[in-house]
């Protein structure tokens, strides 16, 4: 499987072809949907850390002979079940730094809870299977790509040294790395063979066409009937037919009234008042039963201005 | 004038015939779309113990089923809404289907048997750039020191050296290497150390991104480190004591950061000198070789971190260390190099 044709600069639509032959459209994250993602894992990270900490640090206190005045005192009297108490701090520590992203992304969704808020997931880039090694190596390289630039950062303030500049270099370098790739990669991406893209979770809508008035042309309102002729249908496009079928789902009535006079206006109609959800369904019906007849016979038309 | 009038004639008779044709053919396969979406749903939430078998079974049926509705639809119908469902539910649907195969159990078991060995053989060359390295650094820390003392301060941070500086006493330095084993909080300072190492090596590791260079400084700074420590002990006749006292996890814990800057360096390597292949194919390649390897660095630094801060300090005796360290470091070599089973079911 690989993409096909290189795609323009700035375009995230890339396909790939799956093993059936099926073009598969994926549409690669948005840079800021991507930070909004890392940010939200952060928050998440955070208040898991302190959670499992104060928890920790309760049971640990308790465990200290004397009370936690005496913490200090290290030496002779530190329980064993004290110690481990420490021990879980520093595994869950190190688990979150580097098992969360990783457990997380190696599961069915490839993504944190972040970037399933987000609404996007990691990717084997070109589209085969998304390893385990994929996941690691893109996590691994996480650490001096944010972790690293961020401790740099916080050391930026108040350092007048020229040794600021290289660490300035540093931290851009990074940061700025998904804005000098097509294909939006972070360096942990380049390392690891992966990219990532939208995951959109689409529910299945309405069929538009069965209603009374979409089958027979005929409103249930006023008992009027549309029919239109083949020049009145000939007029728009593809692109009309799916910006009608939107407001037709939005259902919002000043939106279907101003189409309503714009279509009325174009076929050269009167246009009526109060009966415009069941003329545009008519018309929506039978305007794609026209397209779609025209693409069964091989000929589409794109917008009102194809012929 | 009649075809005008034929094709309205059809107009109408399809209306009558209630919904599109394109309608018709989706409402006919519904039930097999909404299948599908119920199982990837259920699986997207990591319920796979909801699902019967016949359902998992039938997954990459209804998978194909539903890809090919999408491309018949795609050719058929003008229903945005119906192919935006379609396309993401094939979408998620493929993503399963072609998704991580593996169970974690089945992931560790190829990897101890046989697949981290054959990662690391896979980087050999720089394991010996590395290595070289490593032996340069100590050697120039040596030397370094052993021309001018004050490189000492240089190598080796006032908060990690604490006494052992040079002018102390062989009385002072042999404390250090010696007697801890009533201490307590021994397993906090494993589980430290275990911790600072491993994101040491990763550093290590992730900075081979910029063709290597920062690796080799790490691998060189880290090594003269090691060079002036054993030049300051060597001054006090105390040689094979700070042998043991090293060797009882250092065998392992260097060979671990070894690992580390030659995965580092093999990114790095294959960025630069990319070959036939293009500049990212090139670094996917060596990311995911070098995945496998700093896996098991990982897993190699908790075993040196539990050698470092519980066997050193429980084994007082010199000899038992140096014969536990030097244990360790056989033991990785054959399983390293000599054991070249390859496990089946691998993903690639």
């Amino acid at each position: 499987m690989a993409s096909l044709a290189p795609p323009a600069r700035n375009d995230p639509a890339r396909v790939l072809v799956t093993p059936e032959g099926i073009a598969m459209p994926v549409k690669l994250a948005s840079r800021g949907s991507r930070l909004g993602a890392l940010l939200l894992d952060f928050m998440i990270i955070t208040f898991a850390m302190i959670a499992v900490i104060a928890v920790l640090s309760y049971i640990g206190s308790g465990l200290i002979p004397g009370g936690i005045d005496k913490i200090g005192e290290k030496g002779k009297d530190m329980p064993a079940a004290l110690e481990f108490v420490i021990i879980l701090i520093i595994a869950a520590a190190f688990l979150f730094r580097y098992g969360y992203f990783l457990a997380f992304e190696l599961g069915p969704r490839g993504a944190t809870p972040g970037k399933r808020l987000t609404g996007i997931r990691v990717a084997a880039r070109g589209g085969g299977r998304l390893t385990t090694e994929m996941v690691l190596a893109r996590n691994l390289m996480r650490d001096v790509e944010i972790l690293l630039p961020l401790a740099g950062l916080t050391s930026l303030f108040g350092d007048d040294s020229l040794s600021k500049w290289p660490m300035l270099a540093w931290i851009l370098a990074f940061s700025l790395f998904p804005f000098f790739n097509r294909d939006r990669m972070r360096a942990g991406d380049l390392v690891a063979g992966t990219w990532v893209v939208e995951a959109p979770r689409i529910k299945l809508e309405q069929v538009l066409s069965t209603g009374q008035s979409v089958a027979s042309g005929t409103s249930t309102y006023t008992g009027a009937s549309y029919r239109f002729s083949d020049e009145e249908l000939a007029v728009y496009g593809e692109y009309e037919l799916q910006t009608l079928e939107r407001v037709l789902r939005d259902d919002r009535h000043e939106a279907m009234v101003a189409v309503h006079e714009a279509i009325c206006r174009k076929i050269g109609w009167n246009p009526g008042a109060g009966d415009e959800r069941a003329f545009l369904e008519a018309y929506y019906t039978q305007l794609r039963h026209r397209l779609e007849s025209g693409m069964r016979m091989g000929k589409r038309k794109a917008n009102k201005f194809t012929s | 004038m009649a075809l005008i009038s034929m094709t309205r004639g059809n107009t109408e008779a399809a209306i009558e015939a209630a919904a599109l044709r394109s309608d018709r053919f989706r409402q006919e396969r519904e039930p097999d779309w909404k299948r599908l979406e119920l199982i990837v749903t259920r699986m997207e939430k990591g319920r796979i113990g909801k699902l019967s078998d016949a359902d998992l079974l039938e997954l990459p049926v209804l998978y194909r089923t539903v890809a090919s509705s999408l491309s018949v639809a795609r050719e058929t119908s003008l229903d945005a809404a119906t192919l935006a469902y379609l396309d993401s539910l094939v979408q998620r649907a493929w993503f399963l289907v072609y998704g991580p195969r593996t169970t974690l159990w089945s992931w560790l078991r190829r990897f101890f048997g046989g697949e981290w060995s054959r990662a690391v053989r896979a980087i050999t060359p720089e394991i010996l750039v590395a290595l070289a390295l490593m032996v340069a650094g100590t050697v120039v820390g040596w030397m370094l020191c052993a021309q001018d003392p004050d490189w000492f301060y240089a190598f080796v941070s006032p908060e990690l050296a604490g006494e052992r500086v040079p002018g102390a006493t062989r009385e002072v330095l042999r404390e250090g290497l010696f007697g801890k084993a009533n201490e307590d909080g021994l397993s906090v300072f494993a589980a430290s150390l275990f911790s600072h190492n491993s994101s040491v090596s990763i550093l290590m590791y992730a900075l081979g991104f910029a063709f290597g260079v920062p690796t080799l400084m790490l691998v060189v700074q880290n090594t003269t480190m090691l060079g002036a420590i054993l030049w300051l002990y060597n001054g006090v006749g105390l040689d094979y004591e700070i042998a043991g006292w090293l060797a009882i996890h250092g065998t392992t814990e260097l060979f671990a950061l070894l690992l580390a800057g030659a995965a580092g360096l093999h990114v790095g390597r294959s960025m630069a000198f990319p070959g036939e292949l293009s500049v990212a194919e090139a670094a996917a390649a060596a990311g995911q070789r070098t995945a496998t390897v700093m896996a098991g660095v990982v897993l190699m630094l908790l075993c040196a971190g539990m050698l470092e801060g519980l066997g050193r300090q429980l084994v007082d005796v010199t000899a038992t260390r140096l014969a536990i360290g030097g244990g360790m470091l056989v033991f990785w070599l054959i399983y390293f190099f000599l054991f070249r089973h390859v496990p089946q079911g691998s993903e690639d």
